[in-house]
């Protein structure tokens, strides 16, 4: 038996749990599919850093807003996801890279990132753990992290309240374009039925346009994160270095998380099934070098999550071509800070809210594919 | 892709690498080097013999006389693997372990920093963990666990307490008590959970191993001998102290494991040994995404091992008790026997022949021990709400099971809702608990082919590395900022 909705969510990550939410909010039927629990993939097991200084240009005004969503958490989604709002700091440690800082700095500036460079006396007095050997650092103060391993955790409850009817551990095999909508099978078995369509699968996005015909190609990055067992205060503000390399945080139960997207091994299909003990010492002696006294602390855990990426390294956010009322959102590079602003003009446009910003359709990145087997569109 | 880090890390290769030199591993190395292998033996202690067969330290050689058939088994392999020329690689830590072209690669530090070890095949013999049963007062300095003890008494001749009670399940309780009468303790009790009926069922296995049944019975004779109460069918249900331990509260358990409310009665005591049977260590086989399947009487989660100790992963083998806990004898015996069966895929991959299938019968009397030290089910329901579980990070029971009333329906989801797990002991010693606890819930049953069946769809936690925590100084060594090969600038 398929049960009938307005909308039908496929992917149950920070965006599609996003998008779901503010579509129940506004009024909609809505399921969500997720072939796991929520939020474990990269929703869950990134760095869960907030930070302008990490983003895409043309990312920043969503990120200025994801952030302030975050800050609102508990007002919003009922969870505050053990938001920290803190400085953040991105360091120089050569004239390479103070020259990249600068550049780099002055267009998220111009963007809207509240972005300035500090001198080596001035970053300590921001961060007095931060290593004398720096040349530069760019500061914003619109900066913070999450607990993202809470991420599920706090959607799964808002989304249930909110009326979405959430099936977890439910892979979908496969959507099929009907007359009045969309029709998701999942086990063989058609599962429901909706006239709107969104496809929020991360680095799966890519096989779940498949199901429609589009053909979308979608990098697999494995990034590789560590954390420390529990350490005495020796950081208080988010830390990374200008090329983007790290992001370093002091939780505060005392463990700290290093990130900066360098690169395990493994593919959509496995996972990332081993980490390379080349980057993660690459990753470590990186963050000792910025935060030295983080020498003296144990790593207790490394671990890598999966981030998509397009051929621009933008976003796919936006309708489908060809395919009316379905829409695809995903492939947002540090998704995990402008996701929820992004995902939720998405959610916006399809409840016909009046015009939001210019998201990111997906035309640009298509390529030449074969037409779809099951429809004439 | 990232540059090779120069600076410390040291590499080598072999056919054969073994990681645990215990009874299994290092029986197996001495197999494979007179089978014509190289190989490379690696262990976190100073010499090899692992937990049973532990070595004594250089500074107490020289005083202590131990002949006990532990120290001159352990001697005994010391002595074949000094006289190989297997590359023996003790103090060092294996924090990460992956497969790679040439079968496998196995990260450690060592004494002078990083190592990389490469080897065609991989036997995994890494021994096993203590199980405890939480209880209230469980995580009070003064107690300790049944294995940490005998290394105590073995390796450092210090007793646990000046008067101890001694608990749990299995043949180690025995052991322990004894041992501890031997070097002159006070044991104030032994509560053990089985009762003479579970012994007596057992009596027909142990009979199979004469030597292990008269030493046994030895342990036994010492307890008797020193007019120690021995409570039968009885559990620890709490410890109290205000700083220390002072005492403990035991009650009969019914014929489902579960204490009863009826009968209880307090020991005064200042130190608690206790232990509720071994988990397999399965973070290696795990973390190389080998198959493993739940077998409550071997201890819980095992890799899928074929008789040769063969896994589902080619060229990954284990043996002892990592593959189920069965003891030292099957251990020693396996050891030998997984080594016969690496050579002989070697030679049957050299030779482009067919590998022989092998298979070997379950030992009795290692069975028989381990069903007796299993975990009951009844007994996990029994924890009160406001217990610990997981000591790192101070989760309670009471706590566990919120989040599986906020609908965490796997072990890694519970982990990510309440932290359980997530602490230096990455989940070794509650993991086991936790899963029981799901699984009860999710049975709503504490029989246990009810429970594993629930405890076989629950899974287990994704197992990571680092296999041990390190620490980040010995991880990065010495470098210059140039040395470091940062990955060219994310696109803006």
């Amino acid at each position: 038996m398929t049960a009938d909705y307005d909308a039908i969510v496929i992917g149950g990550g920070l965006l599609g749990a996003t998008a779901a939410l503010f579509l129940a909010r506004g009024g909609m039927r809505v399921a969500l599919f997720e072939r796991g629990p929520l939020c474990r993939e990269a929703s869950g097991t990134n760095a869960g850093t907030l930070t302008m200084q990490m983003t895409r240009v043309a990312l920043i005004p969503f990120a200025l807003e994801g952030h302030a969503m975050w800050q609102s958490a508990r007002d919003w989604l009922g969870h505050d996801v053990g938001m920290v709002t803190c400085d953040g700091l991105s360091l120089a440690f050569t004239e390479q890279e103070a020259d990249l800082l600068s550049d780099r700095a002055a267009k998220r500036r111009a963007a809207g990132a509240p972005i300035t460079l500090l001198s080596p006396a001035e970053a300590q007095k921001v961060e007095p753990g931060v290593s004398p050997d720096i040349l530069l650092a760019g500061h914003c103060p619109v900066d913070g992290f999450t607990e993202a391993y809470s991420t599920g955790k706090a959607f799964r409850v808002a989304l249930l309240q909110a009326g979405v009817a959430v099936r977890e551990h439910t892979p979908v095999d496969r959507v099929e374009h009907e007359d009045a909508g969309y029709s998701v099978v999942s086990d063989g078995k058609a599962m429901a039925r909706a006239r709107r369509l969104v496809l929020a699968g991360g680095v799966w996005i890519e096989p779940m346009l498949a199901w429609l015909g589009v053909r979308l190609p979608i990098k697999t990055l494995i990034n590789q994160l560590a954390i420390t067992e529990r350490v005495a205060p020796i950081m208080r503000s988010v830390v990374g270095i200008a090329s983007g390399l790290l992001s370093l945080k002091q939780y505060p139960n005392g463990t700290v998380l290093i990130g900066g997207g360098w690169q395990g091994i493994g593919n959509r299909a496995e996972g990332g099934y081993a980490l390379s003990p080349e980057a993660l010492i690459g990753n470590v002696r990186l963050a000792c070098h910025a935060i030295p006294a983080l020498r003296g602390a144990r790593l207790v855990r490394a671990w890598a999550g999966l981030e998509a990426e397009t051929d621009d390294a933008l976003p796919a956010v936006g309708p489908v071509p060809g395919h009316a009322d379905a829409y695809v959102c995903g492939s947002v590079h540090s998704g995990y800070t402008s996701g929820l602003a992004i995902a939720r003009h998405l959610a916006a446009g399809i409840l016909g809210e009046g015009a939001g910003p210019e998201l990111f359709p997906i035309d640009r990145l298509l390529r030449q594919s074969a037409p779809n087997p099951t429809r004439e569109t | 892709m990232n540059a090779p880090i120069a600076s410390t890390t040291a590499a080598s290769s072999a056919d054969v690498a073994i990681i645990g030199a215990g009874p299994a591993g290092g029986t197996a190395a001495v197999t494979l080097r007179s089978r014509g292998l190289s190989v490379t033996l690696v262990d976190e202690a100073p010499l090899p013999g692992g937990q049973v067969w532990r070595a004594l330290p250089q500074t107490l050689k020289s005083g202590a006389a131990d002949r006990s058939p532990d120290r001159i088994d352990g001697d005994k392999l010391r002595g074949a693997l000094a006289n190989s020329d297997v590359d023996w690689r003790g103090d060092r830590r294996v924090w990460s372990v992956m497969r790679d072209p040439q079968g496998f690669r196995i990260d450690a530090l060592g004494p002078s920093g990083t190592e990389t070890i490469r080897a065609r095949s991989l036997i995994v013999a890494s021994g096993t963990h203590e199980r405890t049963v939480p209880f209230p007062g469980w995580t009070l300095p003064g107690v300790m666990g049944l294995a940490a003890a005998t290394i105590l008494l073995k390796s450092q001749h210090v007793l646990p307490g000046q008067r101890v009670v001694v608990a749990g399940a299995g043949p180690l309780l025995a052991a322990v008590a004894a041992g501890i009468l031997k070097a002159g303790g006070e044991v104030a009790a032994v509560i053990d959970q089985n009762g003479a009926l579970d012994w007596l069922g057992a009596s027909g296995a142990m009979l199979s191993r004469p030597a292990l049944a008269i030493r046994g019975a030895g342990w036994v004779r010492r307890i008797v001998g020193a007019r120690t109460p021995v409570y039968r069918r009885h559990c620890v249900v709490a410890a109290q102290g205000e700083t220390d331990l002072a005492s403990i509260t035991i009650a009969p358990v019914g014929a489902n494991g579960a204490p009863r409310p009826e009968g209880r009665k307090d020991l005064t005591a200042d130190s608690l040994v206790i232990g509720n049977g071994l988990v397999p260590g399965t973070e290696i086989t795990r973390l190389l995404r080998a198959e493993h399947r739940f077998d409550r009487d071997l201890g819980g989660w095992c890799p899928v091992l074929d008789g040769g100790g063969r896994t589902t992963i080619e060229g990954l083998y284990v043996a002892g008790d990592g593959g189920g806990v069965l003891g030292v004898d099957a251990a020693r015996a396996g050891g030998r026997h997984v080594g016969e069966t690496v050579a002989d895929d070697a030679r049957a991959v050299a030779n482009r022949s067919e590998r022989r299938p092998t298979s070997r019968r379950r030992p009795r009397f290692g069975a028989a021990m381990a069903h007796l030290a299993r975990l009951r089910p009844a007994h996990v329901a029994s924890i009160p709400a406001e217990t610990v579980i997981c000591r790192c990070e101070d989760v309670t029971r009471a706590e566990i099971d919120r989040a599986i009333d906020e609908g965490a329906d796997e072990v890694n989801q519970i982990k990510h809702f309440t932290r359980c797990g997530m602490g230096p002991c990455q989940g070794r010693f509650c993991g086991d608990i936790v899963a029981e606890l799901l699984a009860l819930r999710q049975a709503g049953a504490d029989d246990e082919t009810t429970i594993d069946r629930a405890r076989a769809r629950i899974g287990s936690w994704t197992a990571r590395v680092p296999i041990r925590p390190v620490p980040l100084d010995s991880l990065i060594g010495d470098f210059d900022y140039a040395d470091i090969p940062v990955p060219p600038p994310a696109p803006l």
